[in-house]
């Protein structure tokens, strides 16, 4: 009952959200907050650390960028192409990865990922090192135009909401229950009977179609795509959104997502801010250096909040409420 | 004289070219496998240390005009202080967790390590001059050879196979390999595994180093150098299978002269061919060529 109610609020807030702050600025964090959401399927509840994520958003926002604005297809074909592109791709990546376990898995997607960027790297459709410019936003079924941010902003909340009760869907349905399974104690899985690699194989897509659906939608949004996109810093990114806002935590990711694109919005500010409070010139290239800070909060979160902060919110609140622990 | 269509000269420098990029692959490769031997850790940082050593024998040079014979041996001996500060401060505390999270360290060290040399000194590489008793080539009549290439490869085997000898034919390396099987068994012993832990982290990184100093006067040295290697040596572990040292060894090496061959044959395929053989090794052995299915 809580969590509907919560849920209720969060939509409200995210509807009125856009009268008091920049669209696009929102509608950027709701893409990286729904791909969070779907790194999160794999990592939180499915046992499967990915390295390679960047392959599925950036794959599937080349493939939407381009069949908008080279073939002109309309906004929902474009978006769809860009889902299936990630899907298959994620097939491709997911066979081969789910072939070895624990941190091989991770390494393989990592280098299959490496592959895919320097094919978009080399493929002349990508626009190589210039990227894909001033993909169009065109129209919502040929009626709704989507020049105006504001239109735009909430089709883009309906395709998070929609993606987002896609995986709470997911995460709590019978095959939410095997995938769980598998990632407390696989060989049990295996011993029960079930296919532990179909359902990991499936996760995976799953989890690559989501990645996709946000990548294609910020590709839109934002009117282009570059390799920044498909680059092994994009899959470092979304891990540590996850991890800030808590692995296997339904929303996390969300919080994750939401601080971690201020930051890297709002470093540069605060490194003039603490340029003069301590006169040390050198926290004026703060704004550029944000992978310092970011590895920096790499390291805390793994050292010393492992749980992230939903995680922590949630074990803070089972613990001064025993009553309704458990 | 010609080979397939291609002069033989030119197949001759792009295989040794390929045999320069697989000796630093080999010895990655196998600083990775020693470390994930005895911590279970798969060390991302290995290419930001890497990085470190190039940049730490540039640095010698420009700031302290120290030569590159003294920083091929300084460069790896502080790099591997800093690690075992890294074990002794941070690592540590991960053991017992599961290994994604010794991962997610490292790749958080690492951003740190390359963010830092990067607002310092930029992403444009750094010239760093060939030591002079080094510089100009043997003429073998058939093909002309790079001295410091031949010097990068010989140094690399050599030291390949030092380590490959101490891990697998000495009493230290005995205590090591017992380590990995068994740390508890073998601290029943009176063995001090915490420190032997530290200091194999130590001598891993150290050879990452050493590579990165090796490769200073070949590469530009710049604060990205790192990043771009360990992913391909991340395929190149794939594909070898982490269990065994010559193992290791050996596919870096081939995997170095496949992709110079490459190189020549196809150039479009040269940056992904190792990623492409990691896929068809996965899909025929997927245990890797000297891995054992666990």
């Amino acid at each position: 009952m809580n969590r509907k109610v919560g849920y209720a609020i969060a939509i409200v807030g995210a509807l009125a959200l856009p009268f008091f702050v920049y669209p696009v600025f929102l509608m950027k964090v709701l893409c990286f907050a729904l791909f969070a959401c779907a790194f999160n399927l794999l990592i939180g509840f499915t046992g499967l650390l990915s390295f390679g994520h960047a392959a599925f958003f950036g794959g599937a926002g080349y493939v939407a960028g381009h069949t908008i604005k080279v073939m002109g297809w309309p906004f929902e074909l474009g978006i769809v192409a860009g889902i299936v592109a990630a899907a298959l791709i994620g097939l491709v990546m997911g066979s081969l990865a789910i072939r070895r376990q624990g941190i091989y898995f991770t390494m393989i997607t990592l280098a299959l990922a490496q592959m895919l960027f320097f094919v978009c790297l080399q493929a002349p459709f990508t626009g190589g090192e210039d990227g894909l410019q001033g993909v169009p936003r065109g129209k919502l079924l040929g009626v709704v135009d989507l020049a105006n941010d504001m239109t735009l902003y909430y089709v883009v909340l309906a395709i998070f909401i929609a993606g987002f009760a896609l995986i709470v869907r997911t995460v709590h349905s019978p095959f939410g229950q095997v995938l769980k399974a598998v990632k407390e104690n696989e060989p049990r899985a295996i011993s029960l009977g079930y296919d532990v690699d179909k359902y990991k194989l499936l996760a995976f897509v799953l989890s690559a179609s989501l990645a996709g659906l946000a990548g294609a939608t910020k590709t839109v949004v934002l009117g282009f795509e570059t390799l920044t996109d498909v680059h092994w810093s994009m899959s470092g990114l979304v891990v540590l959104m996850t991890l800030v806002g808590g692995l296997g935590t339904l929303t996390g990711p969300i919080v994750g997502a939401i601080l971690i694109i201020a930051l890297e919005n709002k470093l540069g500010d605060f490194g003039n801010w603490m340029a003069t409070v301590t006169s040390i010139e050198w926290f004026r290239t703060l704004g550029e250096s944000v992978t310092i800070v970011t590895g920096f909060i790499f390291i805390v979160c793994v050292l010393a909040f492992r749980r992230g902060i939903v995680g922590e919110l949630g074990a803070l609140f089972k613990r001064t409420s025993p009553g309704t622990a458990h | 004289m010609e080979l397939f269509g291609i002069p033989l000269q030119a197949l001759l420098s792009q295989l040794l070219l390929g045999l320069v990029n697989g000796s630093f692959y080999a010895m990655l490769s196998l600083g990775l496998a020693v470390i994930f031997g005895l911590l279970n850790v798969i060390n991302f940082a290995h290419g930001a240390l890497y990085m470190m050593g190039a940049f730490l024998a540039w640095m010698g040079m420009n700031y302290f005009e120290i030569n590159y014979w003294v920083m091929l041996i300084l460069g790896p001996i502080l790099v591997g202080i800093f690690g075992i500060f890294i074990e002794k401060s941070m690592l540590r505390w991960l053991y017992k967790l599961d290994h994604l999270y010794g991962l997610l360290l490292t790749f958080g060290i690492t951003l740190m390590i390359e963010g830092l040399f990067r607002s310092f000194y930029g992403v444009s590489g750094q010239p760093y001059s060939v030591p002079e008793a080094l510089s100009g080539a043997f003429n073998l009549g058939f093909m002309i050879l790079p001295k410091y290439r031949a010097w990068v490869v010989l140094a690399s085997l050599i030291i390949c196979f030092a380590t490959w000898f101490v891990i697998e034919k000495t009493k230290l390396g005995a205590y090591l390999r017992a380590g990995t099987e068994n740390p508890k068994l073998v601290e029943a012993f009176g063995i001090n595994v915490p420190l032997m832990v530290t200091l194999t982290y130590g001598f891993g990184v150290a050879l990452a180093a050493f590579a990165g100093v090796l490769a200073a006067p070949v590469i530009q040295v710049s604060p990205l150098m790192g990043s771009n290697l360990i992913i391909v040596v991340f395929a190149v572990v794939v594909i070898g299978g982490m269990g065994s040292i010559m193992g290791s060894i050996i596919t870096g090496l081939g995997l170095g002269v496949i992709e110079g061959f490459t190189r020549v044959f196809y150039p479009q395929l040269s940056a992904t061919v190792v990623f492409i053989i990691m896929a068809i090794v996965l899909l025929i052995r997927p245990a890797g060529l000297f891995g054992k299915e666990k």
